[in-house]
């Protein structure tokens, strides 16, 4: 019995700490390349979710298998939240380049609020169900059960990280996106356009962030405007606790992170499970501000 | 020579960091095919030279033109594909990115997969010792290898115009005459070099002709023979 | 400027307007029942009118045309300037005193209830001021300070019966040493880990108060807590409770002035212009930067006692991340570590939204846009400090 409960947690956990490494992803990525919090980030992840909900319903009613609807939705919601970073990107913080940190930082936070609040106004101010008849049935042992849904979710989880970490470490772009992160103005003299670097950072990191929008939105079954915020700065902790700009480090800080919260949510409380994981960014950031895997940053003064 | 088009002129240059000033009107001209030693003192706009050339810091006013083209708004990204590559001050590998991901940045923006391969065949004939680093990442190397790496990168764009600036910095003299050696036989290739130095001594030795910079002006150009003879500049920058 | 500038200028708009309808078409026009196109063209219709009003005005005034215009209304503005440097501004301020004193006998019970809200948030917006404009040190979870003083005095009023009065001070006592408890292990941190730190305590306090149940009474708040009382004399009145907030704000705008120009102030500057610098000039920059969390927790504290006071309760969701960004807004605003600067941005968030109550459901949405576009075109806000250079930690 007790075994069986651990392992159920074990799986959720791992459910949960997946979508907060995607999400998490698209914090450190942008954090590596321009040292911006991007509070603006949890409203792509809403943003994602929505589109997603609005995609499959419609899909549905025009007839189609649920698989291709959610397919397509996946896709086409991707690619919308990719945009809508590339706007903000170029629209709130591009001019800010070489402003402050903290008007960067406030220009954020504004287009974070503005962004939720134009979800509110498209989708009103009630959550939107997700049609969950699409990822219905699973697995039982005994009293451990495991949905056909949060397989799907593992899966694309898994197979997303793989496709970044190809994309990231095998090929030119992903070098380009390094050697940008690392000495902005060397990458210039050797012919990489940061700018552009930098809006495709942030479209991958939307991109990644929409899939865990749809995917918290299969899991729970529904969506709200207001989805973004607490599991943005999770997946913020999740980042820093990885070592900020760190992309391996944000993988394994979301599964932690996940972790923690779907454990002391089962053996200690469930109602003070979004503190554990603040105590433990606050911890981590006062033992070991560097994160556990190390940062990738070079200006440590910052 | 001098009624051929200079591949490099500065005619009036002038640039500024914020409010202070950086150069003040610097005209110099590099002719296709040889090596152009910069000289001078900490801060009399030597790397500032280099970087105005390269659009990093933006010039105020004056003109940069390259094969006789006006490039002063050119993005620093566009040069490397146009012959223009700058090796800066400090090498500037990038640390976290293994000696061949650096190389291959170098030319980045070359679509010719072979080409490249060939490209990064022969600077490691030209640098064997980055041949044996070449899965290290490039913060793992020494200063020396750093340097090569650096030029090295450098060399995969195929530059018309090579911008080097302090390639000795921080190297022991062996290591120093080594760099210079390479230097030649770089410009021995056909690629035009503009030689920024704090050393004038190996400078004005490898170069075909010098200018000297002085808090941001050109106080003096000769051919190096004739500044490394000059009394003036033995005492001021050879330390006699 | 040039046709060419200006013709990129314009296609620049173009691409952005067409970009913003490829993103508000799929939020609009995609429904279960079919596409849909009327609502998304009329949404975008208004905000690209809006956007070619802008730029045909931004034309205009590139090319000069508009200087006829502006010339008097420069003219004015200097007038008013020069009249107001003339000015003493004892006499500036004994003006602004009265007209604050004699405010609620010339308006109603609504101007009564939005004058509260403007100096209660005047408090709240000095105080962060501290922190932010004088130390340097962005705190995104202030709002909780003003929990703490506002659950102090709700609980002591109620469990123990204490007076108001004697609360105030034990309030904002309390919400001091919540800023030592949070400041404490955040201080050491970097700019924008900070930033994100706070967030989350301010985070943990709103989710405690929100789940002690035995304490806090939970999500349901703590109902009747007692209005003020001196002498016999209850402030039942909107109108008198006017006066109380009104004489916290006044002995706030005093203190933060005094603390500006101290000693304790100069260092606070010294520490937001360059940290390493203040260190190696013997400034203790860890107790400093601990004594402003704790003095901005204070004003916080005292605006949190009157705020329950004043609403008669208190739940969880009036401290918010929302209202933490609010203050923010509002001290950005006005002028990061200028006091009128602050003031002003109160008056412009919180009066302003007033005025225009039927748009309530799209004030959030100004209201982040304004923050980015404040950003972008006056970081320094509306006031500006006159001392504010670059934090130590930007330069390069």
């Amino acid at each position: 019995m007790d075994f069986e409960f651990f392992i159920q947690q074990l799986i959720n956990g791992i459910t949960l700490g997946g979508v907060y490494a995607l999400i998490a992803l698209g914090y450190t990525m942008v954090y590596g390349i321009i040292q911006l919090i991007n509070f603006a980030h949890g409203e792509f992840f809403a943003a994602g979710g929505y589109m997603g909900v609005i995609l499959i319903s419609y899909l549905a009613s025009q007839g189609l298998h649920p698989y291709a609807c959610l397919a397509i939705a996946l896709v086409l919601a991707m690619g919308y939240c990719a945009l809508l970073a590339m706007a903000v990107e170029q629209l709130a913080y591009k001019p800010l380049r070489n402003a402050s940190r903290l008007a960067a930082l406030l220009s954020a936070l504004g287009m974070s609020i503005f962004l939720q609040n134009g979800l509110m106004l498209t989708q009103g101010v009630y959550d939107k169900a997700y049609p969950t008849e699409i990822t219905s049935g699973g697995f039982h042992w005994g009293l451990i059960s495991v949905s056909y849904m949060q397989i799907f979710i593992v899966a694309l989880t898994a197979s997303l990280l793989v496709g970044l970490n190809v994309l990231v470490f095998k090929t030119r772009i992903g070098r380009a996106m390094r050697a940008t992160a690392q000495d902005k103005v060397m990458s210039a003299l050797v012919g990489i356009n940061s700018n552009r670097i930098i809006a495709v950072t942030f479209a991958i990191g939307a991109g990644l962030a929409a899939a865990a929008g749809i995917m918290v939105g299969l899991y729970y079954g529904s969506v709200s405007y207001t989805m973004g915020f607490v599991p943005g700065i999770k997946a913020f902790a999740a980042a820093v606790l990885g070592g900020i700009g760190n992309i391996t480090g944000a993988m394994i800080g979301g599964l932690i992170i996940g972790m923690v919260e779907i454990f002391a949510a089962g053996y200690i409380s469930g109602e003070y499970k979004d503190v554990f994981a603040f105590i433990i960014l606050i911890g981590v950031l006062y033992f070991k501000p560097t994160g556990i895997m190390g940062e990738n940053v070079d200006d440590t003064r910052v | 020579m001098d009624d051929k088009t200079p591949i490099l002129e500065l005619k009036n240059v002038v640039s500024a960091y914020g409010r202070i000033q950086a150069l003040k009107g610097i005209s110099l001209k590099v002719y296709d095919g040889e090596i152009v030693s910069i000289i001078g003192a900490n801060g009399a706009g030597k790397s500032t030279t280099l970087m105005t050339i390269c659009n990093i810091v933006k010039a105020v006013s004056g003109d940069i033109l390259y094969k006789g083209k006006r490039i002063n708004g050119v993005g620093s990204d566009v040069l490397p594909a146009m012959g223009l590559c700058q090796v800066p001050e400090g090498r500037r590998i990038f640390p976290r990115l293994t000696v061949l991901e650096n190389l291959d940045m170098g030319a980045f923006f070359r679509t010719d997969a072979t080409g490249v391969k060939e490209d990064v065949e022969r600077v490691f004939d030209l640098f064997p010792k980055l041949r044996e680093r070449s899965r290290q990442l490039g913060g793992t190397l020494s200063g020396g290898e750093q340097q090569m790496l650096a030029m090295a990168r450098a060399l995969m764009s195929r530059p018309k115009v090579l911008l080097l600036d302090e390639p000795s910095m921080g190297l022991a003299p062996l290591l120093v005459k080594q760099i210079f050696d390479i230097v030649k036989e770089i410009n021995s290739q056909g690629v035009t070099v503009v030689l920024v130095e704090q050393n004038a001594n190996l400078a004005l030795q490898a170069a075909r002709r010098g200018y000297v910079l002085e808090t941001g002006n050109v106080v003096m150009e000769d051919d190096a023979a004739k500044l490394l003879a000059n009394p003036d500049i033995r005492k001021a920058y050879l330390g006699e | 400027m040039t046709i060419r500038e200006s013709k990129k200028k314009w296609l620049a708009c173009g691409v952005g307007l067409l970009w913003f309808l490829i993103l508000l078409w799929p939020m609009l026009g995609i429904t279960p029942d079919g596409l849909e196109f009327g609502n998304t063209l009329k949404v975008f219709g208004y905000v690209a009118v809006a956007a070619l009003i802008i730029m045909l005005f931004y034309q205009v005034q590139q090319a000069g045309r508009l200087e006829a215009a502006e010339r008097p209304l420069k003219a004015v503005g200097g007038a008013i300037q020069a009249a107001y440097e003339k000015t003493p501004t004892w006499m500036v301020l004994a003006v602004v005193f009265a007209l604050a004193v004699i405010y609620p006998l010339l308006t109603g019970r609504y101007a009564h209830d939005v004058a509260i809200q403007v100096l209660v948030y005047v408090c709240l917006g000095l105080g962060l001021n501290i922190v932010i404009g004088l130390a340097g040190l962005l705190d995104l979870g202030y709002i909780a300070f003003y929990g703490v003083g506002a659950y102090t005095y709700a609980l002591m009023s109620l469990h123990f019966g204490l007076s108001f009065w004697l609360c105030l001070p034990v309030s904002a006592f309390f919400a001091a040493i919540a800023g030592c408890i949070i400041g404490y292990p955040t201080l050491r941190m970097r700019g924008d880990y900070l930033a994100i730190v706070t967030l989350g305590f301010g985070e943990i306090v709103r989710i405690i108060l929100n789940n002690w149940m035995a304490l806090t009474n939970g999500p349901n708040g703590i109902l009747s807590i007692p209005r003020p009382e001196i002498f016999g004399y209850s402030f039942r009145s909107l109108s008198s409770m006017y006066y109380v907030i009104l004489g916290i704000a006044i002995v706030t705008i005093i203190s933060v002035y005094r603390l500006n120009y101290s000693r304790i102030g100069r260092a606070w500057e010294a520490i937001r212009e360059d940290e390493t610098a203040a260190e190696l000039m013997g400034v203790n920059t860890f107790l400093l930067k601990l004594l402003a969390y704790a003095m901005g927790a204070t004003f916080a504290g005292f605006a949190g006692a009157f705020f329950a006071a004043r609403m008669k309760f208190v739940g969880p969701e009036s401290f918010t991340f929302l209202e933490s960004a609010m203050v923010l807004a509002m001290v950005i605003l006005g002028g990061m570590g200028s006091i009128p600067g602050v003031i002003l941005g109160v008056l412009a968030l919180v009066a302003l939204p007033e005025v225009f109550r039927e748009l309530e459901l799209y004030r959030m949405l100004v209201f982040g846009g304004v923050m980015t576009l404040m950003m972008l075109v006056r970081p320094a806000g509306i006031w500006p400090a006159k001392r504010v250079g670059r934090r130590s930690e930007e330069a390069e």
